[in-house]
Parts: structure tokens; C-alpha cells; sequence
């Protein structure tokens, strides 16, 4: 019979240990986690990107609730452990359940350190650990007033950057008299604080907290000196400490934290524990490196291979502010027996300084310009004699060996033990063999397998090129491209910018990101005016001078500048007197050619531009409204006949297609959306080359994506399979919205799904009700403003002067 | 060259950002305003394959043909880029936002 592991805690160092247990002995334990957070286990160094609006938590969950389930890991969320029983060998939660264990891991993490001041306990002020921390700043944020940061060190100036980009007045206070002292030396500080202040942050040196002041709550605080400093949010980061109460009180022997051996052993024989709770030789650590490394020696042991023992490394230290680069790693005090030699260019805020002693790198700092922190960092590990480059070190790995090297060739000429994923040890020969062995091509792909760069993702420009040098030309790098010339931005950062500052207009866009034209190009104002209509559909006014000719007028503009008409067919089902209705416009208006499209419609080409609110009008009376066959937008909902008729149907795939056609109608999408539902697996609807398709089945409604039958062709994958038709609509409408959040401008299903990746789609919209359910309550209020139809509107007069000519002038003689 | 300026509306008949087009016996003429309210006139006919210009896309002073995307200048009526090829500018004329066109005399004889 299995053992039974009870896990305390459920961050990321029980989570990598879990990883690598059930690899390496899957199904010698049962096991059962608490959590004191109401959730799973999330990347928490990339809260800071989630603060500053670059990513939503979705993007940083490690383990999803499907994790679990898979691994048959029974998780109480939102149990906090108030008592380890080590005579029974029980833990009990809060909330009263009693677990007992044969092993039991402590990993408990960190408590964030409150300084012990007047106020500390008032409503406002918030430390900063976890998500609902990250939630409460976001909300208090909303205020746009002012906040204060107590805390320069790497955490506090993370805050403040984002605090600062969701438009809050942030000030920094700091105790020491340069910022990250720590990490950095005063020159590297000094440099930092420009660079922070430049972001519009104030920073206070040598600032004593002398008392936080507020009756109800927060509303300032007051310095050793007397200055006062209004504020309604403080938050406080000023150091974490092991979380180690709990082990206290059972018993176990602890100093700053619980005291482990090199194999996570606690003084008791059957619990471990792991992360920044556990103290080992003396020493207790707050970056991922070193955690993971005890999750890989814990899970090994507990797997009964007693070999492994945890031995410290120095871990670089980076800032994940977007725009500072600056990279810390080992000693850099100044000493007797040390030399220094130093980098500095002013005008490009260029700062480096490397530490050397008996001919070796003990410390490195960059500051401005650290690409070459992976080098210094595997010359440092590995004790190189450096006596023989010592007059080109600091100019980098480039200029050793007499050419200066490309960024390219400095990662071929790095070892293959060097270590280039600071946060998982991953070291370049294992990517790259990875790489090969598993044929992967993609940047998720090799984050699945080696998990480099899946942490702080501080060093995906490396893995990318090594995976460029690995691949040759079949890898695209990631490198960002610009949307168009009229900007350096890429369509997700623009797309995640216009969220994050709320931009809600082009040219507040255009102001906000920079844009180097005046009014941007034909190819970023018709991306611009969808991101926007996208995202704020109750408030943003679309621009129709924005949107492409066929958008503006509502008809396919020909290469005689004539028009093709395309009336909404729903589900391809027409009758006798809306054949009628065509025909007669056809006869009274001289359209020269009626075709049926291959999305089961009727197609009226060679309109005159200036009748088409004539034929439209017609059209109207006869009950059709705009196809939208010109819009970047839903397109057609084809249908086959269905168990109504044919003798195959398994399901009214007609009767579908038409409820989700008149659903879905009139909304805009990155590019073209053309679904089909089929009624059995002959696939008469040809459903599986669709953006999204439905083939029926007895059991129910099997939905399909990403597929294409154009400049590509690619059958469908399938999404999942569910058994009613409101179920069927729910997920076709969410994965639409997905889309329509996620995807660049004119960016097809297919190419999105790819890039992001089909198992995380799946996730969002199979596994997560919740996200699901949010996705497509988002599409629904959308609906709101966009199920008008443009055909009747302009009937009505809307944009007259798009159909008419300003002046006809000259004729007067000849119509004389 | 003699100009016979002939009025064809009012500078607000023409979004910002837009072109509306004016027929004449010499074709039609687009005719532009941006969105500094520079009013433009150039022939409503693209160089690459005869794409009317008035539908385009305006940003700064340029229009994007609706067809392939050639990027005509409304100054020079020269296209941008790597493309080329040139439209007729027709000069125009903006008093208080009334607008006139001067069309080419042998235009206005021919249609006669």
C-alpha cells in the first residue's frame, strides 16, 4: 500500500518536489497537501508582472487544478495547519480536518517582516507576498493617489514599478543610503535610482519610519525627522523571515528557520522540509535557485535514494522591472586582499564591476548592460584563472580571443556546463540535447522539458538562442516585431499596454506608447481601433476612418471599385420568398453576377458604391441583415442537414449552427471567423477545417479549432467533447473570446492557438469553469454594443456621405 | 495656366481623416482631409491597377490604396516606398472651409 505524504504548504519549492517524486518513484506515496492560499501553485517571482498589468495570474500558474487531479493529489485549499502531532503523527487544519502521515514535508515559506511602528496595523497598509496581496494593490490602485513603498531592496522597487505603471504617486523609502545594498554597490545604486526616478518614482534615502499615521486608516507617514508623507496605501517590504512557528511549537529544532541536514532532514526522522522555511548550515535562502535545489534533493530522498545532499551556490540576482537590466551575483565588498576592476560609461548608463581574488571572480556587478552575467557567472562557478584575459574581462566574453563575437557566438562558445537558467539550473548542454532529443522547435517546448527559463524568464533571450543555434533556420526567434514602422512596440505589448494603462483611445494609444508618426499607418490604425473595440466595448467610440474600405461601408470592395453583397443566410437555410427578395434586387438594380459562396450563401456582385443603401434597404424589408462577409469578424456558421433529415444525423446540427450564428453574429475577431457544425462524423459540413467546428456524436458535441483551408491547410484539433448544446455554445463562445483577448490583428485561430499552444487553451476553456464561464460573460456584454445591424443603420442615414459623391461638377453644359 | 476654380462643398463634409469623391467630366478626383485639416485633391485612380484612392485608408499626409496597399503621398501625388508611380494632384482651394477645385480647362471644353 502506498505511504501517505502530507504536505504544509503548496508553493513552488513542494511543487518542483512533487515534480520530480512522481518522475522518479510516481505512485510510492498518496499524497495530500494544505494550503493556507485558496489556490494552486502559482510562479510567485512573476507577481511583479502580474502587479504591473504585463501578466494576468493565469499566465503564472505552475500547477493547474487538472494537475492534481492527474497526479491523484488531494489539495485542501485555504487550510492553514494550526497543529503537527508528531506522537500520532497528524496534522490538523484550521478548519478541523486531521490528516495523518507516514512523511511529512514543512514548507511553509516566508512571512513578510512588519516593521515595528506606530500604525502598522492600520487598513491600507499591506505587505508583499502572495496574490491577495498583489489583488489588494491593484484595487487600491484604482485610486490613482498616492502610495508608499517602505523598502529599496529588490521587492519594494518591484512594487513601486508597478504600483507606479498602474498610475498610482509612489514613493520609495528607504532605510540604507543606496538602493538594493545588498545586491549592489553604491555606484550600481546610485545608477538604479536614476533610472527608478526617471519612471516618475520618488525615492527617499536614509528614510527612518518613525510612525504611520491614520485614524480610520492609512493616510500618510511620518519620517525620524519629522517629514510627512501623505499616502493611502503603504506597502511594506522590507524582508521576509522563515515561517517557522509551526515547527516551533511541535517541537522540532529550529534557529532562523527549520534546521534541515544537506538531505531536508529535520530533527525528526519522518518530516522534511523545504524552501524558505528550512535553515541549512546555518544559512536560509529567498530565491528560486537554491529552493528548487532542496525540492530535488527532498524528492530523491523521499523516493529512498539518500544521496543527494544540497550544497549552496551563489544565485545572481535580477530585477524584473521592464526596461532596468542589472545583475548581481556573489561578493563585491571591498577588501585588502581584492581587486576591482570597473566599467563605467556615463551617457549609456553603463556599469560594471568584477571582483577578483587570487586571480578569480568572487562578485560581479552589471548594471545597464548584462548580457554577459552568464559568462562572469560560469567563470565565478568554476574558479577560472582569469590572469590571461585580465585586460579584456570587463569588455565581456565578446572580446576575449581577439575578434569581438555576435551575441550569437558568445552563446556557442559558452561550455555546456554553463549554467544558463539561473532560477532551475539548467545548464546548455541540456537544453540543447533536449532540444534534439525531443525535437522540439517551440520556446514552450523546451520550458515543458527543461524548464529553463519557465521561472522569472529572465534569460529567455538565451534559451532562445540556443535554440536558434541548435535549429539553424527553421526557429524563428520570438524577437519581438514591431507592429509597423510607426512603432518598436509588437502587437502584444501594445495589446497588453492599452489594459494596463487603460488606454481608450488611438490617439491616447499613440501619445501613451510613443508612436513615431502622427497618426499612425494603414496597417496599425485598423489593429489600434479592434485592440480597442475589443477591450473597452462600452466606452471606446469606434473610428471607422480606422477601419478598412469593406469595414467602413459594409460590402467587399472589387477591383473595379464596385461592391459584392453578401445577406446573412443563417446556418445556410433560406426559403422561397427571401430567394424572391434576392432576385428582385438583382433584376431592379442591374447586378451583374449572383454567386453562392462556398459559406452557404448568395454572394450580389458589382453593386455601385451609391446603391448600396438602396439594395440594403430591400434586402432589409425582405428580413436579411449585413453577412458581414467583409468584416474581420464572424463570418458564416455552415450547417449540413442534421438528424432532421438525413438518415446519418446524430444531433440538429442545423438547429446549432443557426442558434450559435445568431449568437455570435456581429462581433469582431483578430481576423476572419468562419465555424461549421456537423451533424455526424462524415463531416458534411466540413467542420474540421474550420477556425472552430462542432461534429455531433450520439454522446454529444465534439468541438473543434484551429483548423484552415486557405493560404494553409491544417485539419482541426479537437477541444473536448460535451453533451448538451447550451454546453456546446458555452465553450464555442468562450474560446471566441479567448481569441478575441489574445490574438494580434489578423491573426488566424489557428496561428494563435499555435503560438500560445492547444494544451493551454484546453486548460482555459475545458478544465476551468470559472475562466470559461468569465470568458464568455465578456463576449456576451460585448454583444451588447455590437449586435446592431450596419445595413439597417445606414438605411437610416448613418455615414451618408460614405455613399455619395461630395460634388459632381463640369457636366452642367453637356446635361444642359 | 488659368484656373477655374469650381466650388464642391464645405471642408466639414469630409471626415477627418477621410476622402469623399467629386465627379467630373475628367474622372473622378478624391479629395482628402487630414487630420491637421489639410485639405488634398488627387486623381481617385491608383497608379498600380486603377484602385479608387478615396476609400483608402489617410494617415499623415498619405492614403493607403484599398487594393495592394500602395502608399500614394496626397502632396506629391508620388508613391511612397518601394513602389512607384505617380497620380495627378489637382490644386484646391480652401476659403472659410468652402472648397474649390480648378479643373483643367480642356476638361471642361471637352465636356461641352
Amino acid at each position: 500500500m502506498a505511504q501517505k505524504l502530507v504536505i504544509i504548504g503548496n508553493g513552488m519549492a513542494p511543487g518542483r518536489m512533487l515534480e520530480h517524486l512522481f518522475e522518479q518513484a510516481p505512485g510510492l506515496y498518496d499524497v495530500t497537501i494544505f494550503n493556507a492560499e485558496p489556490r494552486v501553485n502559482y510562479d510567485r517571482i512573476m507577481l511583479s508582472p502580474v502587479l504591473s498589468g504585463e501578466k494576468t495570474f493565469e499566465d503564472i500558474i505552475i500547477h493547474g487544478d487538472g494537475w492534481y487531479i492527474e497526479n491523484n493529489v488531494t489539495l485542501y485549499k485555504g487550510h492553514r495547519i494550526v497543529e503537527i502531532d508528531r506522537n500520532a503523527r497528524t496534522v490538523t487544519s484550521d478548519h478541523g480536518v486531521t490528516e495523518s502521515y507516514d512523511k511529512l514535508v514543512i514548507a511553509t515559506g516566508s512571512v513578510p517582516f512588519i516593521i515595528p511602528v506606530p500604525g502598522k496595523d492600520l487598513p491600507g497598509v499591506i505587505t508583499y507576498r502572495d496574490l491577495d496581496d498583489v489583488d489588494a494593490m491593484l484595487l487600491a490602485a484604482q485610486s490613482r493617489e498616492k502610495a508608499i513603498v517602505i523598502g529599496g531592496g529588490l521587492l519594494g522597487l518591484e512594487a513601486a514599478a508597478g504600483l507606479a505603471l498602474r498610475g498610482m504617486d509612489v514613493t520609495v523609502l528607504h532605510v540604507m543610503p543606496t538602493l538594493m545594498e545588498r545586491q549592489l554597490d553604491p555606484a550600481a545604486g546610485y545608477l538604479l535610482q536614476k533610472a527608478v526616478e526617471e519612471r516618475g518614482i520618488k525615492v527617499i534615502t536614509k528614510a527612518n519610519t518613525k510612525r504611520i499615521i491614520g485614524t480610520d486608516r492609512v493616510e500618510g507617514i511620518e519620517l525620524d525627522n519629522g517629514t510627512i508623507i501623505p499616502a493611502t496605501l503603504v506597502v511594506m517590504a522590507v524582508g521576509i523571515r522563515p515561517n517557522a512557528g509551526l515547527a516551533k511549537e511541535a517541537g522540532l529544532a529550529v534557529n532562523r528557520g527549520i534546521v534541515v541536514d544537506a538531505g531536508m532532514q529535520t530533527s525528526d526522522g519522518d518530516i522534511l522540509a523545504v524552501g524558505e522555511c528550512a535553515e541549512v548550515d546555518g544559512m536560509v535562502y529567498g530565491l528560486v535557485a537554491p529552493l528548487y535545489e532542496m525540492a530535488r534533493v527532498a524528492a530523491a530522498h523521499l523516493a529512498g535514494d539518500t544521496k543527494p545532499a544540497f550544497v549552496h551556490s551563489d544565485t545572481p540576482t535580477k530585477l524584473k522591472v521592464t526596461g532596468i537590466n542589472l545583475f548581481s551575483l556573489g561578493d563585491f565588498a571591498d577588501g585588502e586582499d581584492r581587486e576591482e576592476i570597473v566599467l563605467r560609461d556615463a551617457t549609456a548608463g553603463i556599469y560594471k564591476r568584477v571582483v577578483i581574488k587570487d586571480n578569480r571572480i568572487i562578485g560581479t556587478v552589471l548594471y545597464g548592460e548584462t548580457s554577459d552575467g552568464a559568462w562572469f557567472n560560469d567563470l565565478k562557478k568554476k574558479g577560472t584563472d582569469i590572469s590571461a584575459m585580465r585586460d579584456t574581462l570587463i569588455f565581456g566574453q565578446s572580446f576575449q580571443g581577439g575578434a569581438p563575437l555576435d551575441p550569437m557566438a558568445a552563446v556557442a562558445a559558452l561550455p555546456d556546463d554553463a549554467e544558463i537558467c539561473g532560477c532551475n539550473g539548467v545548464c546548455k548542454g541540456k537544453i540543447t540535447s533536449t532540444i534534439t532529443a525531443k525535437g522540439l522547435t517551440t520556446l514552450d517546448g523546451v520550458r515543458a522539458h527543461t524548464k529553463a527559463s519557465a521561472s522569472c524568464g529572465s534569460c529567455t533571450g538565451l534559451v532562445e538562442q540556443l535554440m536558434s543555434l541548435t535549429l539553424g533556420d527553421s526557429y524563428n526567434p520570438a524577437a519581438v516585431t514591431p507592429m509597423c514602422t510607426c512603432t518598436e512596440l509588437g502587437h502584444d505589448d501594445v495589446r497588453r499596454l492599452i489594459k494596463a494603462k487603460g488606454l481608450k483611445t488611438i490617439p491616447a494609444v499613440m501619445q501613451e506608447l510613443e508612436w513615431k508618426t502622427s497618426c499612425g499607418c494603414a496597417k496599425c490604425r485598423p489593429a489600434l481601433n479592434y485592440y480597442l473595440v475589443c477591450d473597452w466595448p462600452d466606452e471606446y467610440a469606434d473610428d471607422y476612418q480606422s477601419r478598412y474600405i469593406n469595414e467602413r461601408v459594409h460590402a467587399n470592395i472589387q477591383k473595379d471599385g464596385t461592391y459584392s453583397v453578401v445577406p446573412r443566410i443563417w446556418g445556410g437555410v433560406t426559403n422561397a420568398a427571401e430567394l424572391r427578395a434576392i432576385a428582385d434586387v438583382v433584376d431592379k438594380f442591374e447586378i451583374p453576377m449572383v454567386k453562392v459562396t462556398g459559406g452557404q450563401r448568395i454572394d450580389l456582385l458589382g453593386v455601385e458604391k451609391e446603391d448600396l443603401p438602396a439594395v440594403w434597404a430591400d434586402l432589409g424589408k425582405a428580413g436579411f441583415i449585413s453577412g458581414q462577409a467583409y468584416a474581420k469578424g464572424l463570418r458564416t456558421v455552415k450547417t449540413c442537414v442534421g438528424s432532421d433529415w438525413c438518415r446519418f444525423g446524430t444531433q440538429d446540427s442545423t438547429g446549432l449552427g443557426i442558434r450559435i450564428e445568431k449568437f455570435m453574429w456581429g462581433s469582431w475577431t483578430p481576423a476572419k471567423l468562419k465555424l461549421a457544425v456537423s451533424g455526424c462524423p462524415r463531416n458534411c459540413a466540413e467542420a474540421t477545417c474550420k477556425d472552430i467546428g462542432v461534429i455531433c456524436v450520439d454522446s454529444g458535441f465534439e468541438i473543434h479549432f484551429a483548423g484552415a483551408a486557405g493560404l494553409d491547410i491544417k485539419g482541426t484539433d479537437v477541444l473536448g467533447l460535451v453533451k448538451t448544446e447550451d454546453e456546446a455554445l458555452e465553450h464555442i463562445v468562450a474560446l471566441t473570446q479567448m481569441y478575441r483577448e489574445q490574438a494580434r490583428y489578423l491573426e488566424r485561430i489557428y496561428k494563435w492557438a499555435k503560438r500560445i499552444g492547444h494544451d493551454e487553451i484546453r486548460r482555459q476553456i475545458m478544465e476551468d469553469g470559472d475562466k470559461r464561464r468569465a470568458y464568455y460573460e465578456r463576449f456576451v456584454f460585448s454583444q451588447k454594443f455590437a449586435q446592431v445591424d450596419p445595413w439597417s443603420e445606414r438605411v437610416s442615414g448613418k455615414d451618408k456621405h460614405e455613399f455619395k459623391p461630395m460634388a459632381t461638377v463640369g457636366f452642367h453644359q453637356a446635361a444642359e | 495656366m488659368d484656373h477655374n476654380w469650381i466650388a464642391i462643398g464645405h471642408i466639414d463634409d469630409i471626415p477627418l481623416r477621410g476622402a469623399r469623391c467629386v465627379k467630373t467630366p475628367d474622372g473622378k478626383i478624391a479629395v482628402f482631409r487630414t487630420a491637421e485639416n489639410e485639405v488634398f485633391a488627387i486623381e481617385d485612380q491608383c497608379p498600380h491597377k486603377g484602385g479608387p484612392l478615396s476609400q483608402g485608408i489617410v494617415h499623415g499626409k498619405a492614403v493607403t490604396c484599398p487594393l495592394h496597399n500602395f502608399v500614394i503621398s496626397l502632396e506629391s501625388g508620388q508613391a511612397l516606398g518601394a513602389d512607384e508611380g505617380e497620380v495627378r494632384t489637382i490644386p484646391v482651394r480652401n476659403i472659410d472651409g468652402q472648397l474649390s477645385i480648378a479643373l483643367r480647362a480642356a476638361a471642361l471644353v471637352a465636356a461641352e
